[in-house]
């Protein structure tokens, strides 16, 4: 079990590298990274809502939160490493704050829906107002709609003068990413993740075996807020500008598009929906005839209609209908979402 | 003379002009084996589900081994000891067998011990043929059989069964009869049955819900030859 | 005095403006258990309506008030027909596959009217109190909105179209089983939904620069109203209008207007944390 594991640990990692090397040979790391960043992101709501049944339609609230903790502490600190740390600890405690507010007060799906979409455009709606020079914070200046730019990028830890950035953020980020899908999938085989899992089937049953499903969820929640932040601060690296634009509609619609494209309930799924549809709207950019946001709303309907469960999932259907070996069936996953509905 | 490990006193529990539950006064001593009989609509669920925190109570306390639990929260009550088997089978449907009785199990104990202590559970609830099975796709009685290994998993006290016999085969309701015995070698056990056969199997002592309150409690022959309960209830199956 | 008679108008205005907005949305939620979150491209779509008849010459009025409805209504069947009837009952599901239309319907209209904000003029001159302007046009709004609420009432009280909708609204089952086909009602309900929804885009549409994405300004607002207002539609409708707009009010005067919309937002967030089931799930119970 334990050499079989190692094994495959060493496998999963040797692919990691060679796709890390491969990539860039064929796009510029300078896409690629993004592509990357985006992959975080889906992934945090991927945990959440994947495989704790969380409904967030606010991921991008702690996204845009990540980004902009980056850009004023980095202002005010300088050197990068502390101003990143922040930014994974102020979205988390903010998500935490959030998530117990809404998992104590036991709301329904639809009303965690509405309530984190509503704290997305909140944030969205005060950092477009924040133009004039009375909103600042230590040295930095929120910017309004134009956003904050000028900021320091990051840097080798303790040397502020070496910076990371174009091929060398791309290999940092892609090394973010493979370290924190594994720390996800470790959570998720812990017994917290198991308990999650546990959750996101039957919250009553799940109560009924004693485990205290507020506490847990809110702790999930704040999970997934600090790797969105992680995402946001990257996205501040690499964009050298953060506005208010990552706290849009349009932003956190996205995120949502991206898991449900990838397959809820998958760990691989939310990460490659994410990287595709984020190549596919950098394609789109690069022609004026066809509307980035008429694709992806048709993206998200036809899916929502045709395959709600997703591609990774339907892949894996197709895989062993015709291979047709049954012998490793695992549980199948089953998405939280078809039963809520429901109910 | 063995302690009393739950009791009740004035339970009300009223959903909107419906009395579910009527000022019950109930007392259950350790290890006992109660049945809990009464016609559609007694309010039989509705007082588990007050035991459980699973609805708060209008009014009245449930005490506990001694502790006033009125208020508590599900999780809080279950973590105590207290097993329940809901009318409506409430099982993880999405995850294997296994899985669902490790996790009652791990709430208790260890990682190490919950997988022996999963393994013990599928042995002798004979689920080993479908323990990597996912639940959702099991038939009914496996369904139920498997929520019995998970209330069972968490070694309790006191155990609530709702109906557990409802839409078993008698195969399988000769292997439910036995389970039962079992666990009530450790726990106070209460159930709600319809089948008059089963009761008389299990339990002695009965208590009869009518209108959401306890309209006698006696020795099962007794109930079963009293004239009342055959009119609100037996009359009605007989 | 004067500022406080503008304060006045100024708040029964805004309240007028959140129950406009909400109506359309208020209606398909209370009816069909359906959250479309494409409700503020359908009054987005009921503003360029609007624009496009009235650059055609079509006078304002009629564009406003029968073009723009009969347009998004129409828009609202045909997304009925195609997409809405697969999902009856899943309510996540709508909500997702309603976003989905909501991007859908911003990338069409900018394809086809470009990404620049256009406008009409209103059709009503200022009111002068005392020292202050008033916007003649606010009181044009008030008293659409108030016929709209009247109507809905009528409709739902005294005609037997209304009794129908008021059973289905109750009991899902209700129209089955008086032998109406639930699927019609849902029909006619989504297009009276829409056509309200296109009808307070086209009357807020010379208030606004509109672009397409302008939506986005409404959805927020017109979610939390309904869902703070809970099971009933006209009492829910009303008493989340009437707190938010005051809320709303209170800040914009006493902050800025930018505060006054985050509070309206922070409001809401707490309403709910409250009253989770809504304001008419505890108070004005079993009206409609
Ligand atoms: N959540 C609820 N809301 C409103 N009324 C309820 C609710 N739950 C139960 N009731 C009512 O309370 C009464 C008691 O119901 P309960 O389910 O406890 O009966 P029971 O004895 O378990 O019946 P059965 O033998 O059919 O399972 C019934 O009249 C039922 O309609
Ligand atoms: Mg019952």
């Amino acid at each position: 079990m334990r050499d079989f594991s190692i094994q495959r640990l060493v496998i999963s990692l040797a692919i990691a590298a060679v796709v890390m090397l491969l990539l860039p040979l064929g796009m510029n790391t300078f896409v690629l990274t993004p592509l990357l960043i985006y992959g975080l992101l889906g992934m945090s709501l991927g945990l959440i809502w994947g495989f704790g049944g969380i409904l967030c339609f606010g991921q991008a609230a702690f996204f845009g939160l990540g980004a902009y903790v980056y850009a004023i502490s980095a202002i005010n600190i300088g050197e990068s490493t502390f101003p990143m740390l922040l930014a994974i600890l102020i979205p988390a405690v903010f998500a935490a704050i959030l998530g117990a507010m809404m998992f104590y007060g036991r709301l329904g799906d639809v009303y965690l829906g509405v309530i984190t979409l509503v704290v997305t455009l909140i944030f969205f709606k005060f950092m477009n107002s924040t133009a004039g020079p009375e909103y600042v914070i230590g040295t930095a200046r929120l910017g309004g709609f134009n956003g904050i730019p000028g900021f320091q990028t990051l840097n080798v830890p303790g040397m502020a003068d070496e910076y990371i950035y174009g091929d060398s953020l791309y290999y940092v980020t892609f090394v973010i990413l493979v370290l924190v899908y594994w720390l996800v999938n470790g959570l998720l085989q812990s017994p917290f993740g198991r308990i999650a899992i546990a959750i996101r089937e039957n919250e009553q049953r799940a109560s009924l075996m004693g485990y205290d499903i507020r506490a847990r969820k809110t702790t999930l929640f704040a999970i997934g807020g600090a790797i969105a932040g992680l995402a946001g601060a990257l996205y501040a690296n690499w964009a050298e500008i953060v506005t208010p634009g990552l706290f849009s509609l349009g932003q956190t619609a996205e995120i949502i598009i991206w898991c449900i494209v990838g397959g809820l309930g998958t760990r691989l799924g939310p990460i490659l929906g994410a990287a595709g549809l984020g190549y596919l709207k950098f394609l789109l950019g690069q022609q004026a005839f066809l509307d980035n946001a008429i694709v992806m709303g048709l993206i998200l309907v036809l899916f929502v209609l045709f395959l709600p469960k997703g591609l990774i999932p339907a892949i894996e259907d197709i895989w062993s209908l015709s291979v047709g070996k049954r012998r490793r069936r695992r549980p199948a996953r089953r998405r939280k979402r078809r039963a809520l509905s429901n109910g | 003379m063995a302690e009393t490990v739950l009791e009740t006193m004035g339970l009300t529990m009223r959903f909107g002009g419906v009395t579910a539950c009527d000022a019950v006064n109930f007392k259950l001593k350790a290890r006992e084996l109660r049945c809990l009989i009464g016609p559609n609509g007694a309010g039989k669920s509705t007082f588990f589900k007050c035991l459980t925190g699973l609805l708060r109570p209008t009014s009245g306390h449930v005490l506990m081994q001694g502790e006033e639990t009125t208020d508590w929260q599900t999780h809080e009550i279950a973590s105590l000891g207290v097993g329940i088997k809901t009318q409506v089978p409430s099982v993880l449907d999405g995850v294997s067998v296994r899985e669902n009785i490790w996790l009652a199990a791990r709430r208790f104990f260890p990682t190490k011990e919950a997988n022996d202590k999963a393994a013990d559970i599928i042995d002798r609830l004979s689920l080993n043929d479908i323990a990597k099975s996912e639940v959702g796709r099991l038939a009914h009685g496996e369904r139920q059989r498997v929520e019995l290994g998970i209330v069972a998993a968490g070694d309790p006290w006191l155990v609530l069964l709702d109906e557990p016999a409802a839409g078993m085969t008698s195969e399988d309701v000769e292997r439910m009869i036995g389970i039962i015995h079992e666990m009530a070698r450790r726990a106070a056990v209460i159930i709600v049955e319809h089948d008059m056969q089963f009761i008389r199997s299990v339990a002695t002592t009965v208590t009869v819900f009518h209108q959401g309150a306890i309209l006698m409690e006696d020795h099962v022959e007794k109930v079963m030859a009293d004239e009342t309960v055959r009119n609100v209830y037996l009359g009605k199956k007989a | 005095m004067d500022l406080a008679a503008v304060i006045v108008v100024e708040t029964v205005y805004i309240i007028a403006s959140l129950v406009l907005i909400s109506a359309g949305l208020a209606i398909v939620f209370g009816m069909m258990k359906v959250i479309n979150l494409a409700h503020g491209e359908f009054m987005m779509m009921g503003g360029y309506a609007t624009i496009t008849a009235v650059h055609l010459g079509v006078n304002i009025y009629v564009a406003m008030l029968v073009i723009a409805p009969l347009v998004v209504g129409l828009i609202g069947l045909v997304v009925e027909r195609l997409v809405i009837r697969y999902l009856y009952g899943r309510l996540v599901d709508t909500m997702l596959a309603t976003w989905g239309l909501s991007l859908f319907f911003v990338g069409g209209v900018t394809m086809i009217f470009g990404n620049t904000t256009t406008g009409i003029s209103t059709p009503i001159a200022g009111v002068s109190v005392g020292d202050y302007q008033i916007n003649g046009y606010n009181f044009f709004i008030i008293i659409v909105a108030a016929l709209l609420v009247l109507a809905i009432w009528l409709v739902l009280k005294g005609t037997r179209i209304g009794l129908i909708a008021r059973g289905t609204m109750q009991r899902a089952d209700m129209a089955d089983a008086l032998g109406y086909s639930p699927d019609r009602i849902y029909m006619a309900t989504f297009f009276a939904g829409s056509a309200i929804s296109g009808l307070a885009g086209a009357v807020l549409a010379p208030l606004v620069g509109l672009v397409p994405s302008s939506g986005g300004n409404y959805i927020a607002k017109a979610f939390i109203t309904v869902i703070a207002g809970g099971p009933s539609v006209i009492a829910g409708l009303l008493s989340s209008s009437t707190i938010f707009g005051v809320v709303n009010q209170f800040f914009t005067f006493a902050i800025s207007p930018v505060f006054g919309e985050v509070a309206l937002l922070v409001a809401a967030v707490i309403l709910l944390r409250l009253l989770p089931q809504g304001i008419t799930s505890r108070f004005f119970r079993g009206k409609m």
